[in-house]
């Protein structure tokens, strides 16, 4: 920021925390950085792809919102991601840093996967459905509870836990693929239930996604109930900030923590369940595709701005223009929060 | 030469978002002389002083140092100027011997000849009278060698000109005399030195010249030979402030809490209380003094409930015969919180133990009443009139109840937690360094809320840190010294170097 030099006449930048900012301004700031962010896609674009950028951006908007279908495939990516992002914030809150969402969304997909096949044409829909739902919220809650409880009783690095589990979950589902595979030497397991829909999501608001979007919401809403109102929410919010205040209020730390991932792990083995019975209905390494990942980026923006969703961070997009524009939404927050001021040294 | 301004301050201004910390301030430093900046907590000493040491950077306004006007974007900025700050906190690796930590960052030959810094270092100390071995590592020091050890790396660097913050708050009365008489050998010998602090009789014994600074305003600067304690304190508040406590008799004294051979290990496994024994009554102030990190912290702790015990037993009396005896060294603080023993304790760590910075006000009053309500939502109406009332009866400055604590100010900060472990009306009331950060007037509020709970019948227990106020607010004071119990006195017949000797003396090699 400074130079060392000592002689006069120098110009310095300074940086302030700015104490308050009125809404229109830090909403022009963001709506700078989306504009700046575009003007730098389109130099990429030209120079990697020769491409009239506008043409590109055209194909975005119409790859993401251009047919009845794709805007349900954008509503359906956006609501996972969403469910993900909500599944993390308390632990987040916490300060518990769970990385392990990828893994705790597949442990939920292999057991929604595993009630299609083996109960899904056996069981009248409404059961299957339930069963579906709790099942691959145990699982993911198991896969969650295990770092936490080391995290609680021997203070391991979570994060390190979290992103470790989710090479074994990878693996559990290379294993599982072996299993199920269909047809034989395929290497996948294929659309389970193709001709039955044993499992499957039924159409709700004339959409197979629409039972998704319904889950989400209510899911949404309860934990957010649970992180405003309740009394656990509160307990986790004093455990994020300081162990020691909590330990002073007699609150049971280690017990917060792992009822704490429980919920977390359950919210994103749930998410596993909306990707296998309520999308793709199948199960592959690739069945969280990142979305573990790039929830950490919603649910850090949450915290500030709720946005992230807003924005269409749907599979046509191209990963680079997504990086590009998370760049600047969350390097403009530095604006939000700090000024910039031009000093001139005078002459003495 | 002593007219030689080495500092001018003009229309210096610094704001934080809203709040002015420093107001258009003018402020000289002379050659040679020793000024003192006396004001309120929060009245902008600190901050005016890292705008000198290039911690902060002034919105408006000049400095000159030597006659020329800087800019001081950096510490090192600083340095190069020959202004040396020493913090309250100490910047220094334990691990590293002192002479390594003095000339720690410096750029020098590739080569280090460590003898070559140690004779320089020795002749440095023997010039000003530091009493200081260079190869000593700084884990095994003293509170005072370790200032020492500071106070030395800024003259090896050059400075000419010094800059103390607060350096009596960790001192001994023995230690801050030893202080004062090297500040005098620099001052002899051609260094300009600026003492931040608010203990007026070190601010009349010390110093040249005294700046007082009120609510990030200047208010004016006058010799120290025409001041008295009085007219300082006019300047400082400025109103008349009577600095009386209000002492009553103890009535009502029965035993309430009784510790018995109580050793306590820490987290590294340091033995940091020894064989602790004593007896803490009801309708009495007791109060703890010692040299800050002698077992304090961990005695209180201990009896909140938040401590490991090794061996040893913790007493509570709730009836004078002795009928009904609970035993909190068997419990954590929620077990004592649960068998509703009215237990309050403010400790020494505001926002990392006692309050969620991050929350407001109303939450911060949850954290001791959210378990009472029923069902598994939060009540929230209950605290925030207990906010809304701690607030008014205080007179916490604050914008609003949804203010996120961690902005307030440290006095205001305090007001809050003392406000919320009253409000229970205490059996049992532990408070640390209560008044540390707070003005005057607030100071003098919180010594009255203390006196009134011990009127009320509650057992009061103050750890402190400013013995002439221990002495005229306890009933009895004991001393802790290396962890142990070094001595219990009668606060109303003892003096301030019998305690002084009392916190060295009993120190042992261990």
């Amino acid at each position: 920021m400074s130079k060392q030099n000592n002689t006069s006449g120098r110009t310095v930048i300074h940086m302030e925390k700015r104490n308050s900012i009125s809404r229109k301004k830090a909403w022009t700031i963001r709506l700078t950085a989306v504009l700046l962010s575009l003007i730098v896609c389109a130099i990429v674009i030209v120079a990697i792809t020769k491409q009239n950028p506008l043409q590109v951006y055209a194909g975005i908007i119409q790859g993401a919102v251009g047919s009845k279908r794709r805007i349900w495939v954008t509503v359906r990516e956006t609501v996972i991601l969403l469910v993900i992002a909500v599944g993390l914030v308390p632990a987040f809150r916490m300060r518990f840093w769970n990385i392990g969402a990828e893994g705790q969304i597949l442990m939920g997909g292999a057991a929604s996967a595993a009630l299609m096949i083996y109960l899904g044409n056996k069981l009248p829909l409404p059961v299957a459905l339930i069963l579906i739902i709790a099942v691959s919220a145990v699982a993911g809650m198991l896969w969650g509870i295990i770092p936490a409880f080391f995290k609680a009783y021997f203070n391991t690095n979570e994060t390190l836990f979290t992103l470790m589990m989710n090479y074994v979950a990878t693996q559990i589902i290379n294993f599982l693929i072996c299993i199920w595979e269909n047809p034989k030497g395929s290497n996948t397991v294929g659309v389970i239930n193709s001709k039955t829909k044993g499992g499957w999501f039924p159409k709700v608001f004339g959409s197979e996604y629409g039972l998704s979007v319904l889950i989400v919401l209510v899911v949404t809403v309860l934990i957010t109930m649970y992180m405003n109102y309740s009394k656990h929410g509160y307990e986790l919010a004093v455990v994020g900030e300081s162990t020691e205040t909590a330990r002073y209020a007699g609150i049971n730390v280690k017990n917060v923590i792992i009822r704490t991932m429980c919920l977390s792990g359950a919210v994103c083995g749930l998410a596993g369940a909306l990707i296998v019975s309520g999308a793709s209905h199948t199960i592959s390494t690739s069945t969280a595709g990142g979305r573990g990942f790039t929830a950490i980026i919603v649910a850090w923006m949450s915290g500030s701005i709720q946005i992230a969703t807003q924005f269409g961070l749907n599979e046509n997009a191209s990963d680079i223009i997504t990086g590009i524009l998370l760049f600047f939404l969350i390097g403009c927050e530095f604006f939000v929060n700090y000024k910039l001021s031009v000093y001139k040294e005078k002459e003495a | 030469m002593s007219e030689t301004n080495v500092i001018e301050l003009k229309n210096v201004t610094k704001r934080f978002g809203d709040v002015v910390a420093n107001d258009n301030v003018n402020l000289t430093l002379r050659k040679g002389e020793i000024l003192s900046i006396l004001g309120e907590n929060g009245s902008g000493k600190t901050t005016l002083m890292n705008m000198l040491s290039g911690i902060y950077f002034p919105d408006e306004g000049t400095i000159r140092v030597n006659g020329k006007e800087v800019l001081i974007q950096s510490p090192r900025d600083a340095f190069d100027l020959g202004i040396g700050m020493i913090h309250q906190h100490f910047k220094l690796i334990n691990i590293l011997t002192a002479a390594e930590n003095i000339i720690l960052g410096l750029s020098g030959s590739v080569r280090l000849n460590m003898k070559e810094v140690e004779k320089e270092i020795d002749e440095l100390t023997s010039k000003y009278g530091f009493d200081l071995n260079p190869s000593q590592k700084i884990y095994s020091m003293s509170v005072s060698q370790k200032q020492t050890v500071e106070i030395v790396k800024v003259l090896y660097r050059g400075a000419e000109i010094l800059i103390l913050d607060e350096p009596t708050a960790v001192l001994t009365p023995q230690e801050t005399d030893k202080l004062f008489d090297v500040l005098r050998s620099m001052r002899d010998n051609g260094k300009s030195i600026i003492i931040i602090t608010h203990k007026l009789n070190e601010v009349l014994e010390i110093s040249d010249r005294v700046s007082v600074l009120r609510k990030g305003k200047y208010i004016g600067t006058v010799d120290t030979c025409d001041a008295t304690q009085e007219s300082l304190t006019e300047m400082m508040v400025g109103e008349k402030v009577s600095l009386d406590i209000d002492r009553s008799k103890p009535e009502n004294v029965e035993r309430r809490i009784e510790v018995r051979g109580l050793n306590v290990r820490n987290n590294e496994g340091y033995h940091v209380l020894k064989d602790i024994s004593f007896t803490a009554n009801a309708g009495e102030i007791l109060g703890i003094a010692g040299i800050s990190g002698n077992g304090q912290k961990e005695l209180l702790e201990a009896i909140g409930g938040l401590q490991n015990i090794e061996s040893g037993e913790i007493l509570y009396y709730t009836k004078h015969d002795g009928n009904v005896i609970e035993k909190l060294h068997q419990m954590e603080a929620g077990d004592i919180f649960d068998l509703g023993i009215r237990l309050s304790f403010v400790p020494e760590d505001r926002l990392g133990m006692g309050l969620v910075g991050s929350m407001d006000i109303t939450d911060n009053m949850m954290i001791r009443s959210y378990k009472k309500s029923p069902g598994i939502f939060t009540d929230r109406k209950a605290p925030h009139k207990l906010a809304g009332d701690v607030v008014e009866k205080l007179e916490v400055v604050t914008p609003s109840l949804e203010t996120p604590v961690r902005r307030l100010s440290g006095g205001n900060v305090q007001k809050v937690l003392v406000g919320r472990e009253i409000a229970s009306a205490p059996r049992v009331l532990m408070v640390a360094y209560p008044v540390r950060g707070l003005d005057i007037n607030s100071s003098y509020a919180i010594y009255n809320l203390l006196n009134e709970q011990k009127r009320a019948g509650a057992c009061v227990m103050c750890v402190g840190e400013d013995l002439d106020v221990l002495l005229s607010l306890c009933d009895r004071i004991l001393v802790l010294a290396g962890g142990r119990v070094s001595g219990i006195v009668n606060a109303r017949e003892s003096t301030k170097e019998e305690l002084g000797l009392l916190m060295t003396g009993g120190k042992e090699n261990a």
